[in-house]
């Protein structure tokens, strides 16, 4: 492994972020900018949101299951299981659903995207777009970052409610509780700072996923090498990233709605 | 056999301001991780004139291709356009200087995930304003100059190396751009398809007038330029008559060490009594 001084990591970490963030910044910028693709926002949304379906509906659903059957033990012995239903809505859709859904899509599509951009600058298709006019932000970067952030939103509810059903399952199925009582305690705690936290979350993962998928893409170097290099750094910075603001700004809604 | 084009002198009226040039590099510099590329070169490119540009691998021939477009920023100097000066546009100015440009890639750069009608439409169908007829009747002429109008349904990783290149240039000629940029259009291809290209090349140069920088390995590819022209009765490139000098608007760059070491015609370039050159054209 080539060993880089102390001075030119640095330069190099702030060169990268000073990129991403203007990155980041013009996708934003083009949205009031001509033209809008409206076209490509629809096929990314199929891509990212009907495409993405199926693992979050699994992941969803098994979450909540596995979350009632963990904390099924520990409320028993309290004889507080009635509050399962509370525990797995609030957990699903404050922090699991989000966070979980997140992960999954960041996964799937930020590295799709990372793999596409790739290729397409190895293969000079990107150089090629410019030379024929075309504002590759506009194109490519700013209809990925509104699909993933407007399908994350809706991907993040369905796997709130299935993480709830799953829950349910385990409750009727595995705990003998009564359906309609699992129910009415899982809708009955949530109030609209538990439903804020958890949808305002998903418009910021879904962003940080976009833009750092298309970040690493658009700066693939290196050919083939290069453009999966770039895959796996956009997989795992963006999960880090989403993990990182997910502290702050959980801490930060709690603040404001003061939560202890 | 119908007569050969006319001098260039004679064909192309100077612009209102007396200059007919198109593409001027002016004293530009450009290095890449603090190695020189480019050291200091001029040229100028005139109105209806194709400049092969000559160099071993690494002189910077593609990137001066990329700099005439705006796709890289030299380091000093100044690049002209069409009059203006590429160097100071911002990125938003330069998408519009763009679209009178037509530029053939190495390698093609075909979009892979588009068929060969959208990639030859793409740039009508970036400006919107064009109806689908429009679009389609456009796409096939530009098809049938190539002579690959059969292909229109294909992928990209469907065609050859040949056909692929064929169809870039249809892709760079589809709004009849003033300036042509072919960067290595012959590069690795059988020497049938490459005459195929350099007819092409011709064809565009004869018939339709454009300026272009040819960048290339293949000096003969370039010789074939310079001593035929295309007769549009018989659609086919054609020898120029014995003796015939100057009759077809074509120039040779040569670059050594990141410096233009000769920019003339073919004869002065076959009279040059640089040491270096006789062994390169040898």
């Amino acid at each position: 492994m080539e060993l880089i001084s102390p001075t030119e990591f640095a330069r190099d970490t702030l060169q990268t972020l000073q990129d991403y963030s203007l990155l980041a910044g013009q996708s934003i910028a083009n949205l009031f900018r001509y033209p809008r693709y409206f076209a490509d926002m629809l096929q990314q949304a199929d891509l990212i949101g009907v495409g993405s379906l199926p693992i979050v509906v699994l992941t969803g659903f098994f979450t909540g299951a596995v979350l009632a059957l963990n904390s099924s033990t520990t409320l028993q012995r309290f004889g507080s299981l009635s509050l399962l239903g509370q525990l797995v809505s609030v957990g699903m859709v404050r922090e699991l659903g989000p966070v979980l859904t997140g992960l999954m899509v960041a996964g799937r599509n930020s590295s799709g995207m990372a793999s596409e951009l790739g290729s397409m600058v190895v293969t000079e298709q990107i150089d090629a777009m410019r030379a024929l006019g075309t504002d590759p932000a506009k194109k490519l970067i700013t209809p990925r970052v509104v699909s993933t952030v407007f399908m994350l939103f809706f991907l993040t509810i369905i796997s709130d409610l299935l993480g709830m059903i799953g829950g349910g399952v385990v409750a009727r199925l595995l705990l003998g509780m009564d359906w309609h009582q699992y129910w009415s305690t899982a809708w009955q705690i949530l109030t609209f700072q538990d439903v804020f936290m958890g949808l305002v979350k998903p418009l910021i993962f879904g962003f940080i996923i976009s833009t750092v998928g298309c970040y690493y893409g658009i700066s693939a170097r290196g050919g083939t090498q290069g453009v999966g290099r770039a895959t796996t750094q956009a997989v795992v910075a963006s999960s880090v990233f989403i993990l990182l603001v997910d502290f702050f700004v959980t801490k930060l809604l709690m603040a404001i709605f003061g939560y202890r | 056999m119908a007569a050969p084009p006319t001098a260039i002198e004679q064909r192309l009226p100077s612009e209102p301001d007396g200059s007919t040039d198109i593409v001027v590099f002016d004293n530009v510099f450009i290095a890449f991780d603090e190695k020189p590329v480019l050291e200091g070169i001029s040229f100028r490119l005139t109105k209806g004139e194709t400049k092969a540009i000559f160099g071993v691998a690494g002189s910077g021939k593609s990137t001066i291709l990329k700099l005439a477009l705006g796709l890289l920023k030299p380091d000093s100097g100044h690049i002209y356009v069409l009059g203006e000066d590429v160097t100071q546009m911002p990125e938003d100015a330069l998408f519009d200087l763009r679209r009178k440009i037509g530029m053939v890639f190495q390698e093609s750069a075909l979009f892979d995930s588009l068929t060969v009608r959208e990639n030859v439409a793409f740039r009508l169908l970036e400006e919107g304003d064009i109806s689908d007829d429009e679009v389609e009747k456009r796409v096939r002429e530009a098809l049938r100059f190539v002579e690959l109008e059969d292909t229109v349904d294909k992928f990209p990783a469907e065609l050859s190396g040949g056909m692929r290149r064929r169809v870039a240039i249809a892709r760079a000629i589809i709004t009849q751009p003033e300036i042509l940029l072919y960067d290595s259009p012959t590069g690795g291809l059988d020497p049938v398809t490459s005459t195929t290209i350099v007819q092409l090349i011709v064809k565009q140069r004869d018939v339709y007038k454009t300026s272009s920088l040819l960048v290339t390995h293949r000096l003969q590819d370039a010789f074939i330029m310079a001593t035929h022209y295309f007769d549009r009765k018989a659609n086919e490139m054609r020898p120029l008559p014995p003796g015939a000098r100057g009759e077809v608007p074509m120039a040779f760059l040569i670059l050594r060490d990141g410096k233009v070491i000769f920019d003339g015609d073919a004869h002065q370039l076959a009279q040059s009594k640089d040491e270096y050159i006789k062994e390169y054209i040898s």
